[in-house]
């Protein structure tokens, strides 16, 4: 069946993708981030976002696959 | 105080996305839906880890999450009971002493373990008030989800209302009970990484846990409370009157730690559901442990932010309000839905509001998917199959069945969402009525799977005369200041109770009592029916011991339940 890691995994790095290039891109808004107190918030939720799902997607079986595929 | 979110393009896409991955799930999952059994029981397939979590998924809907948001902002800490003492327990409980009966009597229902170890009839009663149970339950919610959507988001209701009842049809359609467990999962993650930005800037802004507890102290005392009883748990219930909560320390042991817990985890279908569907025997065992785990950490992500909403609600400069409703009272269950709107800035705001529209149409989407089982199994195949046809025919006419049946509690959810506009309080009503049946449920179940003199006439009674023994409490009592017969009442106000909670509790304990009772008398005045071997998997003192000696011993049930009572233990002397 299919291994539920995989769709997790591609769609919080898509999640943290998007949200972290828009990140980088307000940086220097200052006024959007006054409501959560001056941070930069989406840059490091992004960031963590993504991490998560590469760490997901690294572990899927589709991923382990390919990646024995080729070390072979 | 304006509820409307600013929604900006970003949100919109990572909504879109969202949608995406949930029927794209339920689409990859279409080609393995070839039998009943696939479709219904997830093919008995699932990964202990997996199923784990969408065991606690499925009790954190949306309502739950704003719910208990909002609790803690009423009754702070002791809010936490619900998902220490009143969830851990019985969690464990179910995993190290029941869930060996439910996965291997090869019953593949609650229900349907109840007509194996007791009789037809027994299971015919709970069979019928779950399903009605069910599509009440998801209708509710898809009433309360198409209200926040217009509410929030300015969309339009019935729209919002036909657009989410159509993709959770979709998924659980192509994909069954694996589509549903599935979505659960994604969407424990999105609440988990959604909710975290938001928890952790109202954490900060109120100066940290220390923060916290000193500007709650003038608040609280104002309420004639002392300083902490709102960041304590345990300390305060000596007296009922002393904390926010209005139980003593006994009444939240019998009514919620016991009666409504291992009423609720232990026999609702609709969480048993997800173990049952495990891969193997010991997965099974293990689906509530894993899930326990996760559970425990919960409150610090809803219910912890909800107390530090009372400091900002309070301090002026902070622009942090409530909207009320027509009478004046601030609306709690908004809180988090405020908490959102205050702290996020486009961007992760679409993760939050996609968390609360996940956590939305996975509760619906669970209810659906217990509901088809139910339907299928224990009412089509035990009263109306045998009088249209062949009782046993083949397997895929209950495929077709079950499909059928989703699309039926689809929309007889939709009509339950417009009767729930309608007519709001006869839809809590009739679900307060409906959820009495949990705790004489687990009185007629406990008896039944440890007690091997209970017999099915027995159980049958036990199981209505509890229900009703909760009914006539219900409407003998009222909670302080109810204004509806809802609340109960509705035979005579006889006996007032302080809050809501202490009512529901005591209506709990005199249900499961009176079910206990009955049980037992009547099953030692009656002759056994089942022989020894007719009861072997089905009660505890008949059934071999399972031998876990083949598991290493860090992966048995047993070494996990420690881990989880330790984590408890600490948690609660923490927050004492």
């Amino acid at each position: 069946m299919l291994d539920i890691r995989f769709p997790i995994g591609l769609m919080f790095s898509i999640f943290g993708l998007i949200i972290t290039i828009y990140g980088l891109a307000t940086i220097g808004h200052d006024a959007m981030y006054v409501r959560s107190l001056g941070v930069n918030v989406n840059l490091i939720s992004g960031i963590c976002t993504l991490t998560f799902g590469l760490v997901m997607l690294f572990f899927s079986d589709p991923v382990r696959k390919l990646l024995k595929k080729k070390n072979v | 105080m304006d509820t409307k979110f600013a929604l900006g393009g970003i949100d919109y896409l990572v909504m879109a996305v969202y949608f995406l991955f949930v029927l794209g799930i339920g689409w990859a999952l279409k080609k393995y839906m070839k039998n009943a059994s696939a479709f219904l029981e997830a093919g008995r397939s699932i990964p202990a880890w997996v199923a784990g979590l969408a065991f606690i998924s499925t009790n954190l809907g949306a309502l739950e999450v704003m719910g208990m948001t909002g609790s803690g902002l009423k009754y702070g800490m002791l809010t936490t009971h619900f998902y220490w003492i009143g969830a851990i327990p019985a969690m464990v409980f179910l995993a190290l002493f029941m869930m060996r009966f439910y996965y291997g009597s090869k019953a593949r229902s609650v229900p349907e373990y109840l007509k194996l170890r007791f009789n037809e009839k027994t299971r015919g009663l709970n069979a019928i008030l779950f399903a009605v149970m069910t599509v009440l339950a998801s209708g509710i919610s898809m009433y309360a989800l198409a209200l926040l959507l217009e509410n929030v988001l300015g969309w339009n209701f019935n729209i919002s209302l036909f657009a989410s009842a159509a993709i959770v049809l979709a998924y659980t359609y192509l994909g069954g009970l694996s589509s549903a467990i599935y979505n659960e999962v994604l969407q424990f993650f999105i609440i988990v990484i959604g909710l975290m930005p938001m928890a952790i800037l109202v954490m900060s802004d109120v100066g940290g846990w220390s923060g916290l507890q000193t500007s709650l102290a003038p608040i609280v005392e104002g309420k004639g409370f002392a300083g902490d009883a709102w960041t304590s748990t345990w300390k305060y219930t000596a007296s009922a009157s002393g904390n926010p909560l209005g139980v003593a320390w006994y009444g939240i042991f019998a009514g919620l730690g016991f009666v409504l817990s291992f009423g609720y985890w232990c026999t609702n279908f609709l969480i048993v559901q997800r173990a049952m569907a495990a891969e193997s025997m010991t997965a099974a065992r293990k689906v509530p442990l894993i899930g326990a785990i996760p559970k425990m950490f919960i409150p610090f992500l809803i219910i912890v932010p909800g107390i530090a909403a009372l400091v900002l609600m309070n301090d002026p400069l902070k622009g942090f309000a409530l909207p009320m409703n027509n009478a004046g009272q601030p609306i709690y269950d908004y809180t988090i839905i405020m908490l959102l709107k205050q702290y996020l800035p486009a961007g992760v705001l679409g993760l939050g509001v996609t968390a609360l529209l996940a956590s939305f149409m996975s509760g619906m989407a669970g209810n659906v998917s217990a509901f088809n089982t139910v339907w299928t199994y224990d009412i089509y195949q035990s009263y109306i199959r045998p009088v249209t046809g062949n009782k046993d025919a083949d397997d895929r006419h209950y495929l077709k069945v079950g499909k059928m049946a989703t699309i039926f509690g689809v929309l007889v959810s939709i009509a339950a969402a417009y009767i729930a506009s309608k007519f709001g309080n006869i839809m809590d009503f009739l679900q307060t009525i409906f959820s009495m049946i949990n705790a004489p449920l687990f009185a007629v179940i406990f008896l039944g799977m440890f007690w091997k003199r209970s017999t099915g006439n027995a159980a049958f009674t036990g199981l209505l005369g509890g229900f009703l023994i909760a009914l006539l409490h219900h409407g003998l009592s009222v909670p302080e200041g109810a204004t509806t017969l809802v609340k109960g009442g509705w035979i005579a106000p006889l006996i007032t109770y302080p809050v809501e909670m202490a009512q529901n509790f005591w209506t709990a304990i005199y249900a499961f009592s009176a079910a206990t009772l009955l049980t037992v008398i009547l099953s030692l005045l009656a002759k056994r029916t089942k022989t020894d071997d007719d009861l072997n998997g089905l009660v505890y003192s008949m059934t071999p011991k399972l031998d876990d000696s083949a598991v290493l011993w860090y992966k048995r049930p047993w070494f996990l339940a420690v881990i989880v009572g330790i984590i408890m233990i600490v948690l609660s002397i923490l927050f004492w």
